[in-house]
């Protein structure tokens, strides 16, 4: 780790100016700022605290019905939030199911969703990867068990967070503050393929802070669920993981709108058209909740060591649907 | 000058009256079914409140007025040649005292030392490693165990090949044995390397005085003589000029025995500097470097006659303890069961990797897990009932016993029988044997002091690699003494007091009680001659119960232990006592099962294991409590083994992927099953105390049992650990 100063600016103007600087990281919960800068993948020469910025504090229910989750919320508090646990499950369910309550306790939505990936050679120091400038993704022709099964290439990583497959399946967007002003970006918008920039996972830009994400009004008719498996109970990352949001008529048995997003599977928060459409078409079963899981991997390329998170991920995805729609496997 | 003892031997049912001869100063041991105050009774850890607290001191916690701080740099290749190392521009660096070149020529693994500094600074001192430039001539390296088994495989060491000596037994006749047999099989086994993951790292601080020829070290050890006889040879001192101290460990499991690299970096600096110079590893460098349980093949190949019985036996094994060697794993082969004709083939395979190291029960995890495994798909051939199998084929009447002990409190009965469940989620249940050698060693010496304000303190040295040494140790002197545990405090962890064993192969708690005991009984003989007189009454008509000295046969003639203790001339007195060679005994193996039950979700693989049942022997328990404890760290570290663990390498790189906390999955709390343990007291005799060590045979047969229990759920066995997700999807046809 090399050594770096710890600014705490006044307000949000000055926060966004010391971030413009080279060399200058926004410092959240500080969970993964400080892992990556002891695993020298990144080396601040200053740490720009975002604590006690008004703007990025707090969890609020709107009249209006809408959530606006501040982008330095506590995971622990978005998981515990009894209104998030009752109309918008799975974005409390995300949050709970994030490593250990310590990390919990530390680590903050906007830090959830900007933490860097979990690659194993893009976080050995000795390993000059693709994603760190280099020339090879060493997941291609090594050990990539935890990799990516959909839209890899030219990096093959996944997309770590929890938070964002759920607030994507809740149509979430995010607010950001920077030089140019305020921007509001669809959260599933926001993260980039490796394609894009092999460097990135999102388009967030120099300056720029994410001070709140803003999640609409959920009509009651919406159910939504997280699940993600896992290899140890305790302290582990998803192997995959699905958020699913599923809107159906009083007492019809019918999707009216759908929402399959997949974490842990691709670069990005891997959301899939196929299974919604599947969902849509027809009164909602165990088949037609298998022939969605089937839809949602259908594109699935898997590398020489992860096949196994394909099946994985169709028992997921069909598991959580039957799960929302209150459904029995047979 | 000896005198002829009578011992009842064995266990309930099983007792046979043998007669030995002990020296005359040893206490007469203690008797099958002799009352006890204190041995046998729970008693919490004495030093857990310490640990609890922080207030404990492990090497990490000693800081000396201007000390260093040194950091070691490693090789980021796996095979190379130094061409030439620079350590110029981090000599020059403000802040840093030393730098030392620790390999100049060849690099072997990627992880292996290869420079070292001390600054004032622990940034610093990072700081100069990075400005120490090293110029590598790459060299071809194999970290895979097939590949480096071919003809053209770049050699881990120039002269000689990958492929090490081939280690051979053989009783009676395999070939005849599976021509005889009713129902063989024949299958490969594999498991994976698993590092030790101490929970303290590797690390020293190291003291020179002015004059250069008295070395202190404070250190992570499992040895503090192992260490300081290392020492002394490497810096060429007298042993006596080397004082090593370890108060508090936090784990070893093999991996702390002797002066290891980072000791030696300590003292070198602090030789070179003149200040102390402490040395603690960071975590990626505690994986790669400071040894591991080496992978193995197992080929494994078992024939049964018509009733069931073993006629042959057959192992060819191959293991890779990366640039080191022991991946041995044919001891419960040859063991376990009987069996007339068992032949055993191992071969130790050089990969550029990290050295392995003995880790709890060396080899025998492996070998377990494979023989085990091996017996289930025999049993389920021969359409015989699995535990039956093992009966028919243990001639062990302990095993027997705890057998049924086990099965008992397992519900085995019900539970293998009953269905697997119907849909994803299947439940097994499976049984296995496990078996160790842990009677201890003569050598150890013991001081017990007891002070004129009536406290006794114990004084060995030994090391608590946090089995519960130091309570252990008290408990036993409290007992020769009369006198409630909490009367006593164990001083352990440094070379100045008497000699003891390292802390392993289950050796710490039957090669020290013995001596404390012999030392607190020869105290209580120097307490009774100071008391006799008062009493009026011979040393040898006293006796020393609930914190009082009096007369055996008048009770009521009696003093108070501290009383007579105030009657010390001087400030204390103290008494020795040593370790003598092991008497006859009962058995001198110990048996040991454990029963698992695993819940297995078939369609994503996931297997999470609900209930262990341990039933073992170690001759007599001291703290029911701290014997517990071993078998559930013996049992989780085995779950781990079986489920998660795995040092994963980059073949094309050379390197460890997964040197970290997150990538190498270490069990959870959330993965701890229900545990229930049950011990199984024999009268083994062989020491006084008839103590028998208990840290390797918990961990034998845990992943072993849980692997068998896999096998049942899902009907088709995982013949490779860690049964991860993909490999029981594999299993079932479906990925
Ligand atoms: C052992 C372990 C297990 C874990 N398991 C999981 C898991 O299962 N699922 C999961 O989702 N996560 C997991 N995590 C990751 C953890 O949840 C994240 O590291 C944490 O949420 C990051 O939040 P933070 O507030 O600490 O972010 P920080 O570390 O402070 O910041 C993370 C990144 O975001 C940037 N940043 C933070 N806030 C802002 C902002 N408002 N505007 C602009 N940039 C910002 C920082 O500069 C930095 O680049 C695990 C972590 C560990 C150590």
């Amino acid at each position: 780790m090399n050594r770096f100063e710890v600014i705490t600016p006044a307000d949000l103007a000055s926060a966004s100016r010391l971030l413009a600087q080279d060399g200058h990281v926004a410092f959240a919960g500080g969970v993964d700022v400080l892992d990556l800068s002891k695993q020298n993948v990144e080396s601040p020469t200053a740490l720009v605290n975002l604590k006690g910025l008004k703007e990025l504090g707090g969890i609020e229910v709107r009249p209006s019905g809408e959530l606006r989750l501040g982008a330095m919320a506590k995971l622990s508090e978005v998981a515990e939030h009894p209104a998030i646990r009752a109309r918008f499950t799975a974005i409390a369910e995300a949050a709970g199911e994030v490593a250990t309550p310590q990390i919990r306790n530390l680590g903050t939505v906007g830090g959830n969703i900007l933490q860097r990936p979990r690659c194993w050679y893009f976080r050995n120091p000795d390993v000059n990867c693709l994603k760190k400038g280099g020339d090879t993704c060493y997941a291609i022709s090594g050990l990539n068990r935890y990799h990516a099964i959909l839209g890899g290439g030219p990096a093959f990583i996944v997309h770590p967070s929890n938070l964002a497959p759920a607030l994507i399946a809740m149509r979430a967007s995010a607010t950001i503050v920077g030089p140019a002003g305020e921007r509001t970006v669809e959260l599933e918008k926001f993260f980039t393929l490796p394609t894009v920039d092999p460097k990135r996972e999102n388009s967030l830009k120099s300056g720029e802070i994410v001070t709140e994400v803003i999640v609409p009004a959920s009509p009651s008719s919406v159910r939504s669920h997280y699940l993600e498996a896992r290899e140890k109970q305790s302290f582990d990352w998803p192997l995959v993981s699905v958020a699913i949001a599923l809107d159906r008529a009083p007492g019809a048995n019918t999707v009216r709108d759908a929402r399959v997003v997949m974490g842990a599977v691709a670069p990005v928060p891997w959301r899939s058209p196929e299974a919604e459409a599947a969902l849509k078409g027809g009164p909602l079963d165990e088949s037609r909740a298998r022939a969605a899981a089937e839809a949602a991997l259908k594109d699935a390329r898997p590398m020489s060591d992860n096949a196994y998170k394909v099946v994985i991920a169709k028992v997921i995805v069909r598991r959580a649907i039957m799960s929302v729609a209150g459904l029995e496997a047979a | 000058m000896s005198r002829r003892v009578t011992l009842n031997l064995g266990f309930q049912g099983n007792t046979r009256d043998v007669t030995v001869v002990i020296p005359d100063d040893e206490p007469t041991p203690w008797q099958w079914g002799e009352r006890l105050s204190v041995v046998g009774k729970p008693t919490p850890r004495v030093d857990g409140p310490l640990k609890a607290t922080g207030a404990a001191h492990y090497t990490y916690d000693i800081e000396l007025p201007g000390m260093l701080y040194g950091a070691i740099l490693r090789s980021p290749r796996p095979h190379a040649r130094i061409r030439n190392i620079d350590l110029s521009a981090a000599e020059h660096l403000d802040g840093v005292r030393a730098v030392l070149a620790l390999e100049d020529r060849e690099i072997r693994f990627a992880g292996q030392e290869v420079a070292a500094v001390a600054a004032i600074s622990s940034d610093l001192a990072a700081d100069a490693l990075k400005l120490i430039k090293v110029d590598y001539e790459k060299m071809p390296f194999v970290v895979d165990m097939d590949r480096a088994m071919a003809d053209f495989a770049p050699r881990v060491f120039g002269s000689g090949s990958n492929v090490g000596r081939t280690s051979t037994s053989s009783v009676g006749n395999v070939a005849r044995g599976l021509e005889v047999a009713a129902n063989t099989i024949e299958a490969a086994y594999t498991t994976a390397v698993q590092t030790h993951v101490c929970l303290e790292t590797h690390g020293a601080v190291a003291s020179f005085n002015a004059a250069r020829d008295q070395l202190t070290v404070w250190c992570s050890t499992q040895g503090v003589f192992s260490v300081r006889d290392d020492l002394a040879v490497y810096f060429s001192l007298p042993p006596d000029n080397v004082r090593v101290v370890c108060e508090f460990l936090g784990g070893g499991f093999g991996s702390k025995f002797g002066a290891t690299p980072e000791m030696i970096v300590a003292a070198r600096l602090a030789g070179a500097t003149g200040v102390p110079v402490k040395v603690m590893l960071p975590r990626g460098d505690e994986h790669r470097s400071t040894g591991n349980r080496p992978n193995s093949e197992q080929k494994v190949k078992l024939g049964v006659d018509r009733d069931g019985k073993l006629t042959a036996i057959d192992l060819v094994q191959r293991g890779s303890g990366g640039i080191g060697g022991g991946a041995g794993s044919a001891g419960p082969f040859k063991s376990i069961y009987r069996c007339a004709n068992i032949r055993t083939e191992e071969r130790n395979i050089y990969t550029n990797a990290g050295p392995a190291s003995p880790m709890r029960a060396p080899g025998w995890p492996q070998g377990c897990f494979a023989l085990e495994l091996a017996m289930d798909e025999m049993a389920r051939k021969a359409g015989i009932d699995r535990l039956e199998f093992r009966r028919r084929n243990s001639d062990n009447p302990v095993r027997a016993a705890e057998y049924e002990i086990g099965a008992r409190a397992f519900g085995w009965a019900e539970k293998n029988s009953s269905p697997k469940s119907s849909g994803a989620f299947k439940r097994g249940v499976g049984v296995a044997s496990a078996e160790w050698h842990a009677v201890g060693v003569p050598g150890p010496e013991a001081q017990v002091i007891a002070h004129r304000d009536g406290a006794v303190e114990v004084r060995v040295g030994t090391q608590d690699i946090g089995t519960g040494t130091r309570t252990i140790l008290a408990i036993v002197a409290a007992e020769e003494l009369g006198l409630p545990v909490d009367r006593v405090k164990s001083e352990i962890g440094d070379t100045r007091f008497l000699f003891s064993v390292p802390s392993g192969g289950s050796l710490s708690a039957p090669s020290n009680t013995p001596a404390v005991r012999q030392a607190a009984a020869h105290l209580k003989d120097k307490l009774f001659r100071i008391a006799a007189p008062i009493l009026g009454a011979e040393p040898d008509d006293l006796e020393a119960s609930d914190g009082f000295i009096r007369v055996r046969t008048n009770p009521s003639r009696s003093l108070a232990f501290a009383d007579v203790c105030k009657r010390i001339p001087g400030d204390s007195i103290s008494a020795q006592g040593e370790r003598v060679a092991n008497y006859e005994g009962f058995r001198t193996d110990q048996a040991g099962c454990q029963f698992a039950e695993v819940e297995v979700d078939t369609e994503t693989g996931i297997v999470r294991v609900t209930h262990v049942v341990a039933v073992h022997d170690a001759g007599r328990i001291i703290d029911p409590l701290m014997a517990r404890s071993q078998v559930n760290g013996g049992i989780l570290m085995g779950i781990g083994f079986a489920l998660f663990e795995n040092r994963r390498m980059d073949p094309m790189l050379g390197i460890m992927v997964n040197p970290t906390m997150d990538d190498y999955k270490l069990l959870g709390s959330l993965d701890v099953p229900r545990i229930d343990v049950t011990f199984f007291e024999v009268a083994n005799g062989i020491t006084n105390t008839g103590v028998m060590g208990l840290g390797e045979v918990a961990h034998v047969a845990s992943a072993a049992a849980v692997a068998c229990a896999v096998y049942d759920a899902i009907g088709v066995p995982v013949r490779s650990l860690p049964i991860t997700p993909d490999r029981v999807l594999a299993a079932l046809g479906r990925a």
